[in-house]
C-alpha cells in the first residue's frame, strides 16, 4: 500500500486563519490507523491547535520514533517536514534539528513504549536540556504496533487482552518529568478536544522543553474490560484538577475569562495561559505538593489532567550555549574559519 | 655500566659506530607525574634543530600511577614509524627498571634516577648505565612537592641536552614561549634543565656516540597530532554543529574543535556563538543529534572511537536510507569490546564499511598522518553533503593522540564547502511536485530540500520502505528503485572519492597494498626490502568504496601483501570482496599487538616470503 493523498475538497466557506490557511491546509495523509484509535483523536488536535496557533507550516518540524503513535506526523501539516526516526532516539534528533535551526517550532510525537523503554534515556536528557520542544506522548499502556505487548506505562493489575496480568509498577511520564526539572508538564485524554487543544497550543508557545502525556486508548489491543488505559476507564476515572486556556499575546484575558478563578501565567512571547483550579488541593507551580496531589491520586485510580507543572523563563538549550540569532547553517562560510592567513598564524604554535 | 670515575666505558657494540640523528629515545615514566610537558620540550627542542622526530605516548588506560611511556624516533631519513628498538632509555619508573632496561639495544643506554643508587642489579654488558641523581638535586632546589616532582622530569631533558648535544638556546626559547607570562616558571625550568645539564657534563664525556646535529629537514612543517588536525578540518569546513559521548582515543577531536570554535567564532562584542556542541548521553543520542542537525541543514559531525560505532550502527543506517550527510570520525582503538582502550589497531574497516543492518555500505576515508587528517576531515563533509550519506573517516590512536611531523596545512581561500544537491526556496515554488529520492541526474543522487525554506519541499523523511517521493511504501518495485538507486549513488562516489597514493618502480610484480597510519612503516619496509634486492611497488587505500586505481594496482601485480593492524586481515577481506583480486594473490601482513607497527614487523615477514618463493 502506497501512500494516501486525501481528495483536494476546496470548501471556500471554510474559515480561515491570518495566513490565509484553513483547518484543511493543515492536515496531511489519510490515516492508517485502527478506526477509533487514540491516536487520530490527537492529530485532530493538532490540526486544530496549529491552525489556531497560525503556525508557518514549513517552519514547524515533525518529529517522531516509532510505533503506531510514531506514524501520525504523516497524518498532520503535509507541509511541515519530518523525521520518522529510529525507535526511542527521536528526542536526539531533535535536538539536532533544534540545535542547527533555532527558528523551526519542533514538535515530537512519540508512544509509551518508544518514550519510557527504549527511549527513556533520551527523553530524560531532552527534558535535561529544556530543549525547546513540545513532545507528545501517545500513551496507551501497550506496544500498538507490535501487537499489545505491555508497556512501562501500564497499570498494576492491568490486565492485557491476552489474559496476563501485569505486576511491575508503571513509569508514570508526569510524574517523572517534574521530578527530571522539565519546565512544561501536562496530561490529557485523547477524548478531551476542549482540554487538549488548549494545552498544544501552549506546549508549543512554551519556550523550553514541554512534556504532553495524552491517554489514547489502543481500541485493538487495550480498550477491554480490566483494561485501565481503555475509553470507559479514563472516562469513569477522569479528574481534570486544573483547566488551561491559551491566550494569544493581543488578546484580554478578561475577555476569555468573566468568571471563576483565573491564574495567568505569561510566556516569552506574550502569549498567556489561563489557569482554573478545578482542585483545591493544586498547585502546578510547587513541584513536590504537584507530585503529592499526583501519587496520591494514582492510588484512588485518579487519571488527574491539566497543566501539572508550569516554570516558564528557563533557559533552552540555546540560551545556555549563546547561540547567534538564526539557523546555523546560513551563518555566512566566512565567519566560521580565519582562512588562509589564520591557518598560518594558527600552526606558530606546532612549530 | 659505568667506569670508576664515573664516565661511560665504551661498550663494545657503541663504540663501533657513533650515530648521529638516527636513534630512539624513550622515556619510561609513571602516569600523572607530568611527564608530558617534558617530552614534549625534548621534541620541540630536537625539531627546531631542524631534526625530524615522530613521538609516541604509550599509556595505560588509567589517571594516576602506572607506567607510561614516551618514544622518540630521531631520524635523518624522515621515517615516522617505530623502529623497533630502543637506543636510549630514561627510566624515570623504578616499577618498570628491568623490562625497560632488557628492551635497550645492544651498545644502548640507560639513564635512571641514580637518587637511590642501582647500579649493581643494572647489570648488562652490552649497555651503558648512566646514573643521575635527578629527584636529589630538585629536591635540594625546589621547595614545593608537585615542583619536585615536576621538576626531575624537566631535569633529565637537561641531562639529554648534555648528553645528545641538544642547542640550549632552543630550549631556552622554548620555554620562553610556553611560559610567556609566567617568568617564574621560565626560571624554575631553566633550573631544572641545568641540573640535569651540568651534572651530566660533569660526570660523563658528552656527547655520547649517539648524538644530534642541527638539520634543515623540518623547515615548513609543523609537529601536530591527529585529533587536532581533524578539528582544524571540520572548524574549516564549516561545521556548526558537534555532537559527542567521550571516548578515547577521540576525546581530544572535539576538545580541540571546542576551543577553536571559542578562539574563531564567537562575537567579541554580543559573545554570540557560530556554533553548538553537545555532549550527549551516549553515543545513539551522539549520532541522532548530528542527524537531526545535518538532516536541519548544518555541518555535523561525531568524532567516536569503535564502541561508539557500534552504538550508532542503527542510525547510520537511518542516514544511509534517507539520505542524510552525517559526517562521523572513528578514532580506531584495540577491540573487540573494551579491549586496550589506550592502544592502536585499525580494527574497525569492515564494522564501518557496512555499518547497520540491512544493505549499507559507506564512504570510508582513511587518513595516514595529521595532515591527511586535516584534509580529509574537509573532504568528508564535501563528500557526504555531495552524496547525502554517511562519511567516516578512520583514524586511529597512533595518529589521532601522537605527534607527528607534517608539512605545514596550506588552505585555499576560494574554497567554498559543496553542499551538493540543495533546493533552494525559489526553486522550490517553482516545483509543485518534489520527489525527494527520484534520480532526476541519473546519478543516483537526488535533490533534497531543508527544512523552513519552502513548503513545497515538505516531506517526512522515514526509514521505513519509501517511494521516489519520500512517501511510505510496502510495493516491492517502489522500494527497490530507490535501493537500486542507493547502489547507483555509491557507484557515482566511488569515482569521485580520494585517490589511492600509487608508488611504483620499474617493472616488479610483486606490491604491498596497504592503509592508514601503516604508511610510515611500509616506506621503510620498502627501502629495507630493496635493500636486500626485492623491489615492491605500493598502493595505500585512502577511500572506500575503491577505485579503478585499486582494481588495476591488483591487476598489474601478481602478488600482494596486504599490511594492515588487526587480526583478521579486514583490509585483505574487503579487497576480496570488493575487486576482482582473487585469494591466492593478496597475502596478509597482520600486526595487532596495540603497538604501532614498525617497518621490522613487515620486512621479516616479506623477506621470508619472498625468499621462499625464490626457493621453491
Ligand atoms: C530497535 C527496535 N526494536 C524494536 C522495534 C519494534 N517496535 C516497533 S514499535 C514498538 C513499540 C511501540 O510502542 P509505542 O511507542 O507505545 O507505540 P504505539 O504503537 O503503542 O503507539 C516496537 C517494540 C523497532 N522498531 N526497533
Ligand atoms: S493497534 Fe492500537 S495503537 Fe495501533 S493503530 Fe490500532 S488502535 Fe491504534
Ligand atoms: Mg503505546
Amino acid at each position: 500500500m502506497s501512500f494516501i493523498r486525501k481528495p483536494t475538497v476546496t470548501n471556500s466557506r471554510l474559515p480561515k486563519n491570518s495566513l490565509g490557511l484553513t483547518r484543511r491546509d493543515y492536515e496531511g495523509g489519510m490515516s492508517t490507523l485502527c478506526a477509533g484509535c487514540g491516536h487520530d483523536s490527537i492529530t485532530a488536535a493538532l490540526i486544530q491547535a496549529a491552525w489556531e496557533l497560525e503556525l508557518v507550516p514549513h517552519q514547524v518540524v515533525k518529529l517522531s520514533g516509532i510505533g503506531c503513535s510514531s506514524k501520525t506526523p504523516a497524518y498532520f501539516m503535509s507541509q511541515a517536514h519530518g523525521v520518522n526516526s529510529v525507535h526511542g532516539r527521536m528526542p536526539s534528533v531533535a535536538t539536532g534539528a533544534g540545535a542547527a535551526n533555532r527558528d523551526l517550532v519542533c514538535l515530537g510525537v512519540s508512544g509509551d513504549g518508544d518514550s519510557l523503554s527504549i527511549g527513556f534515556g533520551q527523553l530524560a536528557h531532552a527534558m535535561r536540556r529544556n530543549l525547546n520542544m513540545a513532545y507528545v506522548i501517545e500513551n496507551n499502556g501497550v506496544y500498538g504496533l507490535t501487537k499489545g505487548q505491555f508497556s512501562a506505562s501500564a497499570d498494576v493489575g492491568s490486565r492485557a487482552k491476552r489474559g496476563e496480568t501485569n505486576v511491575q509498577p508503571p513509569i508514570d511520564p508526569v510524574v517523572t518529568a517534574i521530578a527530571l526539572g522539565c519546565t512544561f508538564v501536562a496530561r490529557s485524554f485523547s477524548g478531551d478536544k476542549q482540554q487538549l487543544v488548549p494545552l498544544l497550543k501552549a506546549a508549543i508557545r512554551h519556550r523550553g522543553f514541554a512534556l504532553l502525556d495524552v491517554l489514547s486508548p489502543c481500541v485493538t489491543f487495550n480498550d477491554h474490560e480490566d483494561s485501565t488505559k481503555s475509553y470507559a476507564y479514563t472516562r469513569r476515572y477522569y479528574h481534570p484538577a486544573i483547566h488551561a486556556d491559551f491566550v494569544p499575546p493581543a488578546q484580554d484575558i478578561k475577555a476569555a475569562y468573566d468568571h471563576g478563578e483565573a491564574m495567568p501565567v505569561e510566556l516569552h512571547d506574550g502569549s498567556r495561559i489561563v489557569l482554573r483550579k478545578v482542585d483545591e488541593g493544586f498547585d502546578p507551580s510547587d513541584r513536590a505538593r504537584t507530585i503529592g496531589f499526583l501519587q496520591d491520586a494514582a492510588k484512588r485510580g485518579e487519571v488527574v489532567t491539566g497543566l501539572m507543572y508550569i516554570q516558564p523563563g528557563q533557559d533552552d538549550l540555546h540560551d545556555v550555549n549563546h547561540t547567534v540569532p538564526g539557523p546555523l547553517h546560513s551563518q555566512p562560510y566566512d565567519g566560521l574559519h580565519p582562512g588562509a592567513e589564520g591557518l598560518r598564524e594558527l600552526q606558530q604554535r606546532y612549530r | 655500566m659505568t667506569s670508576d670515575n664515573g664516565m661511560p666505558a665504551p661498550s663494545d657494540a657503541a663504540a663501533a659506530a657513533s650515530r648521529v640523528n638516527d636513534f630512539v629515545i624513550k622515556i619510561a615514566n609513571v602516569n600523572g607525574t607530568g611527564s608530558a610537558s617534558a617530552n614534549g620540550l625534548l621534541m620541540k627542542s630536537l625539531f627546531r634543530m631542524g631534526i625530524p622526530v615522530t613521538g609516541k605516548n604509550f599509556f595505560p588506560s588509567n589517571i594516576q600511577g602506572l607506567p607510561t611511556w614516551y618514544e622518540i624516533r630521531v631520524s635523518r631519513d624522515g621515517y615516522r614509524c617505530r623502529s623497533g628498538q630502543v637506543d636510549i632509555m630514561v627510566a624515570m619508573n623504578n616499577e618498570t627498571y628491568a623490562d625497560d632496561l632488557a628492551e635497550v639495544a645492544p651498545g644502548g643506554f640507560f639513564l635512571y634516577d641514580a637518587t637511590w643508587p642501582r647500579d649493581s642489579q643494572l647489570s648488562r654488558k652490552d649497555v651503558t648505565i648512566i646514573g643521575i641523581p635527578l629527584a636529589g638535586m630538585c629536591n635540594e632546589h625546589f621547595d614545593q612537592a608537585r615542583s619536585r616532582i615536576l621538576m626531575k622530569n624537566v631535569a633529565y631533558v637537561g641531562a639529554l641536552a648534555a648528553l645528545l648535544d641538544i642547542d640550549m638556546a632552543i630550549i631556552r626559547q622554548l620555554l620562553n614561549e610556553t611560559f610567556a607570562s609566567k617568568a617564574h616558571l621560565v626560571d624554575a625550568n631553566q633550573a631544572a634543565i641545568d641540573l640535569g645539564f651540568q651534572y651530566a657534563q660533569e660526570h660523563f664525556s658528552c656527547p655520547l656516540p649517539l648524538r644530534l646535529e642541527a638539520m634543515d629537514k623540518t623547515a615548513g612543517h609543523i609537529m601536530i597530532d591527529g585529533n587536532t588536525a581533524a578539528a582544524m578540518g571540520c572548524l574549516y569546513a564549516g561545521a556548526t554543529v558537534g555532537a559527542w559521548y567521550p571516548i578515547t582515543p577521540s576525546t581530544s577531536l572535539m576538545d580541540a574543535f571546542k576551543s577553536l570554535c571559542e578562539r574563531y567564532r564567537v562575537d567579541p562584542d554580543s559573545g554570540e556563538r557560530r556554533f553548538c556542541i553537545v555532549q550527549a548521553e551516549d553515543e545513539l543520542a551522539a549520532v541522532g543529534m548530528v542527524v537531526g542537525a545535518a538532516w536541519a541543514g548544518a555541518r555535523a559531525f561525531t568524532p567516536t572511537s569503535g564502541p561508539g560505532i557500534s552504538l550508532m550502527s542503527e542510525f547510520i543506517g537511518f542516514a544511509y536510507y534517507t539520505e542524510v550527510p552525517i559526517v562521523l570520525v572513528d578514532v580506531q582503538r584495540v577491540g573487540p569490546s573494551t579491549g586496550m582502550p589506550t592502544r592502536t589497531q585499525q580494527c574497525d574497516i569492515l564494522s564501518c564499511a557496512f555499518a547497520s543492518h540491512g544493505d549499507t555500505r559507506h564512504i570510508l576515508l582513511f587518513p595516514a598522518d595529521p595532515h591527511e587528517c586535516f584534509e580529509l576531515a574537509v573532504a568528508a563533509f564535501d563528500l557526504a553533503e555531495r552524496f547525502q550519506t554517511p562519511v567516516m573517516m578512520l583514524t586511529d590512536l597512533d595518529i589521532g593522540m601522537n605527534d607527528w611531523m607534517v608539512p605545514e596545512l596550506t588552505w585555499d581561500d576560494s574554497y567554498l564547502p559543496d553542499r551538493g544537491k540543495v533546493l533552494t526556496a525559489e526553486e522550490l515554488a517553482e516545483m509543485p511536485d518534489f520527489h525527494r529520492y527520484a534520480d532526476v541526474d541519473g546519478d543516483g543522487v537526488p535533490w533534497r530540500s531543508l527544512p523552513g525554506v519552502h513548503p513545497n519541499g515538505a516531506y517526512f523523511l522515514r526509514g521505513s520502505g519509501h517511494t521516489e517521493r519520500g512517501t511510505y511504501t510496502e510495493n516491492s518495485e517502489e522500494y527497490q528503485r530507490v535501493l537500486d538507486r542507493l547502489e547507483r549513488k555509491f557507484e557515482t562516489a566511488r569515482h569521485a572519492l580520494p585517490a589511492p597514493v600509487v608508488e611504483t618502480s620499474a617493472d616488479a610484480q610483486v606490491g604491498i597494498i596497504s592503509i592508514g597510519s601503516c604508511d610510515g612503516a611500509v616506506r621503510e619496509a620498502r627501502d629495507l626490502l630493496a635493500g636486500r634486492g626485492y623491489a615492491l611497488n605500493y598502493l595505500r587505500v585512502k577511500a572506500f568504496p575503491f577505485s579503478d586505481e585499486v582494481e588495476a594496482f591488483i591487476a598489474g601485480h601478481r602478488r600482494i601483501f596486504v599490511v594492515e593492524q588487526n587480526r583478521d586481515g579486514q583490509l585483505r577481506r574487503l579487497l576480496l570482496m570488493e575487486t576482482q583480486a582473487t585469494r591466492q594473490q593478496l597475502n596478509s601482513i597482520r600486526h595487532y599487538n596495540g603497538m604501532p607497527i614498525s617497518a621490522r614487523d613487515i620486512v621479516e615477514d616479506i623477506g621470508r616470503a619472498l625468499s621462499q618463493e625464490a626457493a621453491a
